[in-house]
């Protein structure tokens, strides 16, 4: 369908510098991953420094990959993705580009400050309450950067995608004011307003909803846009996408108590936790099941289209993560996977099997446009898809084992009434499975160390222009044209 | 039968980002609301049990060294009422015993055991050697070992302003028992802060009696 043009063009510097700063911040996130995971067995690993020991540097490792890594990666895309879907150029371009300092200052902040013992100790959300202003002031201005382009859209409909990335928006803001209201003692000491048990109440509603607005929400706006895209077909139901929408927000903020099952928590919040949980289910299964199917029709493309292959099974491991986490919101199940290994194995297939996955693949789909030119090696990039899912599986493999042996022994008792094992005895039990863990680890590491040197070898014509933008003009929407993902056929016009 | 939501009413959400907002905004407040909001007011209603009290300076600055060193993270703190649990590590917790935790310790991982009731466990002497080389008393451990606890010493005028926040926060901190701290910190190490700390864990839990309207929520 031939279009005319404006002369506006498409802002993707902004673009491409969150793109760069996703795939560093991945490889820098993971490698303290591995490092971390390698002191579990060798804990002497920390050289006996401070701050490169695992309990002040595990924090560097969750922050790294779900801030700085995501939430680079997720920036960038919404940033692609609003512009594309909406026939305009970003409003306001230079907010646009405090947004990206404004993110890595935080995100350099965090991972310096948190090794040194400067931490808030609360899980996702340790960096010190001067940090969380920078992050606070920077999301805020995300949202306005976001809705501001909305606002200038010249297509009526807001894609799905938008929708997604929108609720990422509101609701991380929300999260992330009300669990880090504190009081400052000094700049490297504060306490939380709340304490025990309210304390542990907002700490999990954060924190699981870090998973879902952050890690879910955010990355279904990525899905939406770059599945159907790499499909190279519509999306199987939109109408569907809508239902499963308001049914995911509104569902996943009340699951949080479900990280504390059989705690001092009053019982009712437990019980509503779990039941929000089941229910959970149907949205997050429709959100897989509606990716999944829009590659119906468009299966052969998986023999020939890497970052397809990395976008079809990320929404398997969605599926397969989501139904995991219903289970383990079971008070039976709860009661044996908690504490253990079990929840790292959960959290991993969450992360590095949805969330690495999907943003591998939007990353390798998106790259080549804001880069203007295809990807250096294929090969690398069938490579990378191989040392990731290999990775991915011993990993979680590995811990899953780990945490039901855990599990087990914990509760296994004699038959005159006592337990049958010491803490020691399920430890030296596990062990070997931290090698295991290691190993995936490494693997999906070097994985991402591919990827690196792929795109640094694609950028090789855009490094010159990362200052001078290469102009892609914006195509005139057609009268109520309804919005949707150009095609990767399309070429140049996306 | 017709389907009795219509695409059209979506429709105008879908062509208005200003009402897609209000009504995201909307949908996302509500669990938070109505899980925290009752939990917050009862929090500010009860009054926690006699024995029940704020940290004293030595012991406050052992639990914030356990947060700075990241303990948590391999450590809980919440003993659940399941029977295996109470088993192991003593009578379950219950929520008045955390009430001056800021932030909560309760925990997310067992890599170690739990330390909710690990007070006189073990004698302070062994608590000292642990803490700076783990695996001489427990070979196997594959716990990090801290010696730079030994040489720091604890910085009284800190720890001072830290309970002057905490008493902002409503914790009942006498101007005296500030005014003394400097005394009972005099000489101290973050070692034996620390010590002090985990010898003083589970040592708070109610009488059965105050129990009794804790325990069915």
């Amino acid at each position: 369908m031939p279009m005319s043009q404006t002369t506006e063009t498409y802002d993707d510097q902004i673009v491409r510098l969150f793109l760069l700063a996703a795939v560093v911040w991945g490889a820098i996130g993971m490698s303290v991953g591995v490092f971390a995971a390698a002191q579990l067995y060798w804990p002497s690993l920390n050289f006996g420094v401070p701050w490169l020991t695992f309990s002040r540097i595990r924090p560097d490792h969750t922050f790294g990959v779900i801030f700085a890594f995501g939430g680079s990666a997720l920036i960038g895309t919404c940033y692609y993705v609003v512009q594309r879907t909406g026939h305009t150029r970003l409003a306001l371009g230079r907010l646009a580009r405090f947004t990206f300092w404004g993110w890595q200052t935080a995100c350099v902040l965090a991972m310096v400050t948190m090794p040194l013992g400067l931490t808030q100790s609360k899980e996702y959300a340790e960096p010190e309450w001067w940090i969380d202003i920078i992050i606070a002031v920077t999301w805020v201005s995300f949202g306005v950067v976001f809705f501001a382009t909305l606002a200038r859209r010249r297509v009526q409909h807001i894609y799905v995608a938008n929708w997604y990335y929108g609720a990422f928006i509101i609701a991380v803001g929300l999260l992330h004011i009300v669990n880090n209201m504190v009081i400052p003692v000094s700049l490297t000491k504060s306490y939380p307003i709340y304490s025990g048990a309210v304390d542990a109440m907002v700490q999990w509603w954060y924190g699981h909803n870090a998973v879902a607005f952050f890690l879910t929400a955010g990355f279904l706006g990525m899905m939406y846009y770059f599945v159907p895209r790499q499909a190279r077909q519509p999306l199987w139901s939109y109408r569907f996408s809508i239902v499963n929408f308001w049914a995911l927000i509104s569902v996943y903020m009340w699951a949080g108590s479900h990280h504390l099952i059989y705690t001092a928590l009053p019982d009712w919040v437990q019980s509503v936790g779990v039941a929000f949980s089941l229910v959970l289910l149907m949205p997050s299964w429709g959100s897989a099941a509606n990716g999944l199917l829009t590659f119906n029709g468009s299966w052969h493309r998986l023999k020939t289209d890497p970052a397809a292959k990395f976008m079809v099974l990320s929404l398997v491991f969605y599926a397969a993560a989501t139904f995991e986490g219903s289970m383990m919101a079971l008070k039976s199940v709860n009661s044996l996977s908690h504490y253990t290994d079990w929840t790292v194995a959960h959290v991993h297939s969450g992360s590095l099997g949805w969330v690495a996955m999907i943003t591998i693949g939007s990353l390798y789909a998106m790259a080549p446009r804001a880069l203007g030119k295809p990807m250096y090696s294929r090969t690398a990039m069938e490579v990378h898809f191989w040392l990731h899912v290999a990775g991915t599986l011993i990993y979680i493999g590995g811990m899953w084992a780990a945490g039901v042996m855990e599990g087990v022994m914990w509760r296994e008792t004699l038959a005159n009434g006592s337990l049958a094992y010491s803490f020691m005895e399920s430890l030296m039990a596990i062990k070997p499975l931290y090698v295991v863990r290691w190993l995936g680890g490494l693997f999906t590491l070097a994985g991402m160390g591919l990827m690196l040197w792929n795109l640094w070898h694609t950028a090789d014509d855009a490094r010159a222009h990362l200052i001078k933008p290469i102009p892609v003009p914006i195509p005139e929407p057609t009268h109520d044209q309804t919005p949707q993902p150009l095609t990767a056929a399309s070429g140049g016009a996306s | 039968m017709k389907f009795p939501i219509r695409y059209r009413h979506f429709e105008k959400i879908e062509k208005h980002a200003w009402l897609l907002g209000i009504l995201t905004a909307f949908m996302v407040s509500l669990g938070g609301l109505a899980e925290i909001t009752p939990l917050f007011m009862e929090a500010h209603r009860v009054q926690p049990a006699d024995n029940i009290k704020p940290y004293g300076p030595l012991r406050l600055a052992g639990r914030d060294i356990y947060v700075r060193e990241g303990c948590h993270v391999c450590h809980s703190q919440m003993i659940r009422k399941l029977q295996f649990e109470t088993q192991r590590y003593g009578p379950y917790s219950v929520a008045s015993e955390s009430v001056y935790d800021r932030p909560f310790q309760w925990g997310s991982k067992r890599t170690g055991p739990d330390l909710a009731r690990v007070g006189g466990k073990y004698t302070d002497a062994w608590q000292r050697e642990h803490l700076i080389a783990p695996r001489s008393l427990v070979p196997e451990s594959n716990m990090p070992a801290y010696p730079w606890l030994a040489e720091a010493t604890i910085d009284p005028a800190d720890i001072q302003a830290r309970m002057r926040a905490l008493r902002a926060l409503g914790d009942p901190y006498s101007s005296e028992s500030i005014a003394e701290a400097p005394e009972a910190l005099k000489n101290k190490t973050e070692l034996d802060a620390l010590v002090a700390y985990l010898q003083g864990l589970g040592r708070n839990r109610p009488s059965p009696d105050a129990l009794k309207g804790d325990a069915v929520p």
